[in-house]
């Protein structure tokens, strides 16, 4: 047992922070920090920044021409970025299609994608989930039909996260309705400058435009735009949703929130004290400071083990639920430390730099809040992660 | 004892309810939260000539109510349609302070009130003092037999439809004191006035006040001067026992929207509802409901009692716990519908959570408890 790093992972992470003091703007951490969007541009220059530097695309494969960081070494640069309000890297190319095509996609594929997921000019977004098919994602109805050289697509996706920014989409296709039901889905590549592709923005109800309605009228794909075999796409599916799990307990995003509310109720004062004095705020933040220590520990156990080759399984389901609990905690004592400056809804703190209403600290925390409800839904719900670490525990 | 309506309060309950029902849609509601006035005019007028606003008030001030069970009864129902009408700004607050402190030239004003003529909005809150009620740094000087006010006021709900604010300012006595704090009614166009004004994120509209020099003839004066502090806290009674029942109406919408979900959402082709898991949550929302009219029940029933204040204390403490559970767990068992603007249950959650802001939240009624609890 040895609760430290080791002196190159204590070197690595000074590494990481001196290149995110000298390379990461003020601007935009202040930016991140207000929870304020940074629109399109905004995250392809942070990873423009990163892949200059190398540092993009850390988790592939030094044969894709990646740095191959170990799961220690993921964590720290994840945890140094969330504490330094770094932009978050947007997954859907890097963690998730790259991964894919690593493993199962063709020469061809691998040549013509992997590289525009580096240089930008590619924004992908995930097409799984459906109106019907959530939870049940396996109960997909979006259809790929085989014509020539080609599928024909109809259906609809929704949900999609930043679809509006995106000009490439990975789809989850039913191509053998036949078929039960895992084992007639295929996985493909679609160019979203394709006559009959519809987006539609989809607002939350902090009133970002985060997500998207996609429909599919008739739209023609090419066949070599299918990953590995027709039919297959689940295996590649689980695989994707599997794989790139390190950063899935949010510890930094966690530590930087916890931070935040430290920060304010420093400043907030209750009863001519300041919050931080007040029992009861002191108390609720203390119980998910304690929480957030065995967190970060939990992590740490279980990305050492994935570290010495051992796959995370339930584990990781668990690190999902404890870590997006913890988070929507910070996030709710965030909005209890703002008091009535809680209410006004900053939309000028979403989309410009007006003056802020109240402390530049209020803004965006009750959007927050109620945006990061999220946490618990998607990436698999946690009522479906707790159903995976009962039946896998369990045994019987 | 006797848990049923009275009659005509029944009569209002089952008025109110239908009216809101037929009318304010969620598509009617979401076009008003689009808007940029924050309320609907003709909805607050057509309310008040349902009467829901003389409901709120005595018959020797015009009303016909005024009692704790008719502002829960009213509330109940505003909350239960996410009503985003400044009613408990206008009529709770501003109209509860008129009629206990108005001189004989500032009563009739109620009038216009009831009859939905008249919007008021309360200014007490300031940018430092979050939910201490005593904390005023706005000052009240005299000079040349007129009062002059300078000071800045923080969220004041309905400030920019308001024709006067009800603003509170120390006369004499430090920050803290509960004596020394005087109300002043302020039209809304009076010189050194000005608002900056912005929506707000459960609906509505707020504004940051700032009074620069604003000079008012002493007549202004709500009440007795430095003596402001009780006829507030006696308003703020009535505001507490509102937004509790406010929240119960919203929780009890939420829970019916998710157990009409629960049956009708299919995932593994069969409803979720049919899931365990979600069926003991489910289960312990309605305990938590029921915890939570009863706690409204109290309050409503304690309004004009030696109790007031610990009874108030005791059901917004419930409330905001039962509230946040309720919020949280209506949107998860919905998954990801839930999260986009333009469901009914997102705004209701909205209502419910942010209700928690206004007069404090469940540690500072917490707080109160105990203190008075031990007094
Ligand atoms: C902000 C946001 C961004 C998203 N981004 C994307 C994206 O980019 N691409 C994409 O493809 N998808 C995306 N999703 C979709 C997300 O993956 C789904 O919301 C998620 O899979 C849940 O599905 P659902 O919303 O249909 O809820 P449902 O599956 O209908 O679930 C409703 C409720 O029932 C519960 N439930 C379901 N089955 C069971 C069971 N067997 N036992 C117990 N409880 C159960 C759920 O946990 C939930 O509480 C996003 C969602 C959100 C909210």
């Amino acid at each position: 047992m040895d609760l430290n790093y080791t002196d190159e992972e204590k070197a690595f992470r000074e590494e990481v922070r001196a290149f995110l003091a000298e390379k990461l703007p003020k601007e935009v951490s202040d930016k991140v920090r207000a929870g304020i969007s940074l629109g399109k541009e905004g995250h392809e220059r942070w990873h423009a920044t990163l892949n200059e530097k190398g540092w993009l695309n850390y988790n592939w494969p030094r044969e894709f021409g990646g740095a191959e960081w170990n799961a220690v070494q993921r964590h720290i640069f994840e945890e140094e970025c969330a504490m330094a309000h770094a932009p978050r890297i947007v997954p859907f190319g890097l963690s998730m299609l790259g991964p894919v095509l690593q493993k199962f996609g063709s020469k061809t594929q691998q040549d013509f994608f992997l590289p525009r997921i580096l240089n930008g000019a590619h924004w992908w977004c995930q097409g799984y989930s459906e109106p019907g098919a959530g939870s049940d994602l396996a109960s997909l109805k979006t259809r790929a039909v085989r014509d020539g050289d080609h599928y024909v697509v109809n259906g609809q996706k929704t949900w999609t996260t930043l679809g509006q920014y995106a000009n490439w989409i990975f789809c989850l296709v039913r191509t053998d309705p036949a078929a039960k039901q895992q084992e007639g889905i295929s996985f493909l590549l679609i160019d979203m400058d394709t006559p009959g592709i519809e987006v539609r923005p989809i607002v939350l109800l902090d009133g970002t435009p985060e997500v998207n309605e996609v429909f599919f009228d008739d739209v023609r794909v090419p066949v070599e735009n299918l990953v590995g075999e027709e039919n297959k796409g689940w295996t590649y599916a689980k695989y994707l949703l599997t794989h790139e799990r390190t950063n899935i307990a949010g510890v930094g995003f966690s530590q930087a929130g916890l931070d935040a509310v430290k920060r304010i109720a420093r400043v907030e004062c209750a009863n001519g004290r300041p919050l931080a004095e007040n029992p009861h705020f002191a108390a609720r933040l203390a119980r998910v400071e304690i929480d957030l220590m065995a967190m970060a520990t939990t992590n740490m156990r279980i990305i050492s083990r994935a570290a010495a080759g051992q796959a995370p399984g339930v584990e990781s389901s668990m690190l999902k639920v404890k870590g997006t609990i913890i988070r929507q905690e910070i996030n709710d004592l965030a909005r209890r430390a703002v008091g009535p400056y809680a209410m006004p809804f900053a939309s000028e703190a979403v989309e410009g730099d007006n003056d802020p209403i109240g402390p530049d600290y209020a803004g965006p925390v009750a959007a927050q809040y109620f945006n990061n409800r999220k946490l618990s839904i998607f990436g698999g719900s946690n009522e479906i992660q707790r159903g995976i670490i009962a039946k896998v525990r369990m045994g019987g | 004892m006797d848990f049923t309506l009275t009659e005509e309060r029944q009569m209002l309950q089952d008025t109110l309810r239908r009216y809101l029902a037929d009318r304010y849609t969620t598509s009617v509601r979401n076009g008003i939260l689009a808007g940029d006035t924050g309320f609907s005019p003709d909805i607050w007028r057509e309310l008040a000539e349902l009467g829901l606003v003389g409901a709120l008030f005595s018959e020797t001030d015009g009303g016909f109510g005024g009692a704790g069970f008719d502002i829960a009864t009213v509330f109940e129902e505003l909350g239960r349609a996410g009503v985003v009408e400044p009613f408990l700004d206008t009529a709770i607050l501003g109209g509860r302070l008129l009629a206990a402190l108005g001189n004989p030239e500032q009563k009739p004003l109620l009038e216009r009130v009831i009859a939905g003529d008249l919007h008021l909005a309360l200014a007490h809150g300031e940018p430092a003092s979050r939910y201490d009620l005593s904390r005023v740094e706005t000052t009240a000087r005299a000079e040349a037999g007129d009062i002059v006010l300078n000071g800045r006021k923080a969220v004041v709900v309905n400030a920019e439809a308001a024709g006067f604010l009800i603003v509170s300012a120390r006369e004499s006595g430090g920050f803290f004191d509960l004596d020394g704090i005087s109300l002043f009614l302020v039209p809304a166009d009076s010189a050194g006035l000005s608002l900056r004004g912005y929506p707000m994120l459960a609906g509505g509209r707020a504004a940051e006040v700032t009074l620069d020099e604003v000079r008012l003839p002493v007549s202004a004066r709500l009440g007795e001067a430095g003596k402001g502090f009780g006829p507030l806290m006696d308003a703020l009674g009535a505001a507490h026992v509102a937004l509790a029942a406010e929240t119960l109406g919203a929780m009890e919408t939420a829970v019916e929207l998710t157990r009409q979900y629960l049956l009708t959402r299919h995932q593994f082709g069969r409803p979720i509802g049919t899931f365990q898991a979600l069926q003991h949550r489910f289960a312990d929302m309605l305990i938590e409901l029921e915890q939570a009219r009863s706690a409204v029940i109290n309050a409503a029933g304690h309004l004009e009692t030696a109790d007031r204040d610990r009874q108030n204390a005791a059901a917004r403490n419930l409330i905001s716990r039962a509230g946040r559970l309720v919020a949280e767990e209506t949107i998860q068992m919905h998954g990801g519908i839930a999260m986009t603007q333009e469901y009914e249950l997102a705004h209701i959650a909205k209502r419910i959570v942010m209700a928690e802001h206004r007069f404090g939240d469940a540690d500072y009624h917490l707080e109160r408890f105990i203190a008075l609890g031990a007094a």
